[in-house]
C-alpha cells in the first residue's frame, strides 16, 4: 500500500505537482493518466526517492519515504527512456545491477527467454537499438521479484509481440500478488492490465477509482473515451 | 557498494575511444620530447608544462559531457537500495580512476621503454602525482559544474571558461598584478594566490623538483624561494588535498539536492 497525502513539487516557476492525494492498494494494478505535463513522471519519481517533494508525505509499507534507501529493496523500476553506459554489454549490466544486491539468491530472468535475448545481452550496448534497450530495461526492473513494480510507459518502442510478452509478464506477477503503478498513453493497454486508475491533471488528481467507475462516471464504453471525456471537461471548466 | 557502483564505469570509460586518444597523446607526446631532446631532465621539463596545461582540460570537458550522458543511468542507480552519497562516490571513482590511469600509462609507457635516468627518478614520480591530483581535482569540479547546470551546452562552457581561468587568466592576471606594483613587495600575497589555484600548485610542485624558477612563472619563483625540500611539498600535497575534497563536498550537496 503506498499512500501519498499532500503531495508538492514546483521546478522554478512550474507548479508540477500541486497536492496530490492518492492510494495505491496492494496486489492490484494502478494506471497513472492524464494529459502530457501533468506530473505523471514527477509523480513516480517523487515515490522512487528521485525527485525530492517541497511538501507532502509519501509511505511505502507505512514506512515514509525520507532519503533512507531500503524500502528500495522492494521496487523495480522501469524507466522510460532506455539510455545506458554505452561500451558495456546488457549482460556486464544487469551482473551490476546482481552485484548491488548480493542478498538477493532468487532472480527472475524469464524475461530474457521470452524476449529472446541471449545473444544480445553480448553486444554493446550503444550497438543495440532502441527496442531492445528497452526490453533489457524491463529485464532489470523484474530481475529481483520485487513486490512493487513501477514502469514508465513500459511499451513504448516495443513491437507488438514484444509489447504481448511484456503484458503477459505483468499480468502473471500480478497473479502472484504484486503491486503495479504503470503510466501509459495507450489506454487500450491499461483497460487491458490496470485494475484502478488515478487521472491527473496540472499537478491535481481529477479522479481515482477503478476502470468500471470512469467509464460509468464518464458514461462511456472504454477507458479511451472515458479519459478523453475528463480531459473534455477539464478544458471546460 | 562503492566498488560495485564504480566497477562497470571504470570498464565502459576504459573501452571509450576518446580514452584511447588520450593515453595515445600522451605515449605519442613523451616519447616525441624524449627522441626530440635526447635527454630524461628536459624531456621532463617540457611535458611538464603539457600535462599542466592538457590533464585539467581534458578532465574537465570529459568528466562535464561524462555526467551528462550518465544521467539516465544514474536515474538506474538511484532507483536501487543505494544511499545518494554512494552512488556520487562511485560515479566519481568511476571516472577518477581510468582517467588517472591512462594519464599515467601515457606518460610511463615512453619512459619505461628508454628506462629513466635516476637523477630524474624524483622529478618523474612528482610529475606523476601531480597529474593525478590534477585529474582528482578536475573530474570534482566536472562534477560540480555538471551538476549545477541543466543544460548540457551552458555546462560545458562553464567547465571550459573554468579551465581558461585557472589554466592562463589567472596566472596571466597576476603577472599582470606583479608588474603594476612592481615597486611594492608582494611575495606574501602571490604565496598565497598560488594555493588559490591548483594547477599553479603542480607547477610550483615541479618546478621545486627542477630548481629553475624562473622558466615557469611569476609565482612558482616565488615560492621555491619560500619553501625547499619536504616542507614545501607537504604544503602542497595538503593544499592539493583541499582541492580534491572541496569541489567533491560541493558536488556532493549539489547531488543530494538533485531532483532526477
Amino acid at each position: 500500500m503506498i499512500e501519498i497525502r499532500g503531495l508538492r513539487k514546483r521546478y522554478g516557476s512550474l507548479d508540477v505537482l500541486q497536492g496530490i492525494d492518492a492510494e495505491i492498494t496492494t496486489g492490484h494494478v494502478t494506471g497513472i493518466v492524464g494529459p502530457n505535463a501533468a506530473g505523471k513522471t514527477t509523480l513516480i519519481k517523487s515515490i522512487l526517492g528521485l525527485t525530492r517533494s517541497d511538501e507532502g508525505s509519501i509511505k511505502v509499507d507505512s514506512v515514509r519515504v525520507n532519503g533512507d534507501e531500503t524500502y528500495r529493496r522492494k521496487i523495480g523500476y522501469m524507466p522510460q527512456i532506455a539510455r545506458f553506459p554505452s561500451n558495456l554489454t546488457g549482460a556486464e549490466l544487469l551482473a551490476m545491477l546482481r552485484e548491488l544486491r548480493p542478498d538477493v539468491k532468487d532472480i527472475d530472468d524469464e524475461l530474457v527467454r521470452t524476449f529472446g535475448l541471449g545473444l544480445e545481452l553480448t553486444k554493446k550496448l550503444n550497438d543495440l537499438s532502441g527496442g531492445t534497450k528497452q526490453k533489457i530495461n524491463a529485464v532489470a526492473a523484474f530481475l529481483f521479484r520485487p513486490s512493487l513494480l513501477i514502469l514508465d510507459e513500459p511499451t513504448a518502442g516495443l513491437d507488438p509481440r514484444s509489447a504481448r510478452i511484456l503484458k503477459d509478464k505483468i499480468l502473471d506477477e500480478r497473479r502472484s500478488g504484486r503491486t503495479f503503478i504503470i503510466t501509459s498513453h495507450v489506454m487500450s493497454e491499461l483497460e487491458e492490465l490496470a485494475d484502478n486508475v488515478i487521472f491527473i491533471s496540472e499537478g491535481r488528481v481529477r479522479f481515482s477509482g477503478s476502470i468500471d467507475q470512469i467509464k460509468r462516471l464518464t458514461r462511456q464504453v472504454n477507458l479511451e473515451r472515458a479519459v478523453a471525456e475528463l480531459m473534455d471537461q477539464e478544458v471546460a471548466a | 557498494m562503492i566498488r560495485e557502483v564504480a566497477k562497470p564505469q571504470v570498464r565502459n570509460v576504459l573501452r571509450s575511444r576518446w580514452l584511447l586518444c588520450y593515453v595515445a597523446f600522451f605515449v605519442l607526446a613523451t616519447e616525441g620530447l624524449l627522441r626530440f631532446t635526447g635527454e630524461d631532465a628536459r624531456t621532463l621539463l617540457s611535458l611538464a608544462n603539457v600535462v599542466l596545461f592538457v590533464v585539467p582540460l581534458m578532465t574537465i570537458v570529459y568528466g562535464t559531457i561524462y555526467l551528462y550522458n550518465s544521467r539516465e543511468f544514474v536515474e538506474l542507480l538511484l532507483a536501487q537500495p543505494l544511499k545518494r552519497r554512494t552512488v556520487f562516490a562511485g560515479l566519481y571513482l568511476g571516472l577518477a580512476v581510468p582517467l588517472t590511469a591512462a594519464f599515467v600509462a601515457g606518460v610511463s609507457i615512453p619512459f619505461l621503454l628508454h628506462g629513466i635516468d635516476p637523477e630524474v627518478r624524483t622529478a618523474f614520480a612528482t610529475m606523476l602525482a601531480g597529474g593525478s591530483a590534477l585529474t582528482l581535482v578536475f573530474t570534482g569540479i566536472a562534477f560540480c559544474v555538471a551538476l549545477r547546470f541543466e543544460d548540457r551546452l551552458t555546462g560545458l562552457g562553464a567547465a571550459l571558461a573554468v579551465w581558461l581561468v585557472l589554466a592562463l587568466v589567472y596566472d596571466g592576471t597576476l603577472l599582470f598584478i606583479v608588474a603594476m606594483f612592481s615597486d611594492h613587495a608582494l611575495e606574501k600575497s602571490l604565496l598565497a594566490a598560488s594555493f588559490a589555484n591548483p594547477i599553479d600548485l603542480v607547477r610550483v610542485a615541479l618546478l621545486l623538483q627542477f630548481d629553475i624558477s624562473a622558466l615557469m612563472g611569476y609565482t612558482g619563483a616565488v615560492f621555491s624561494r619560500f619553501f625547499s625540500g619536504s616542507a614545501g611539498l607537504a604544503a602542497i600535497s595538503a593544499a592539493l588535498a583541499f582541492w580534491v575534497g572541496a569541489p567533491l563536498a560541493v558536488g556532493l550537496m549539489a547531488f543530494n539536492r538533485k531532483d532526477l
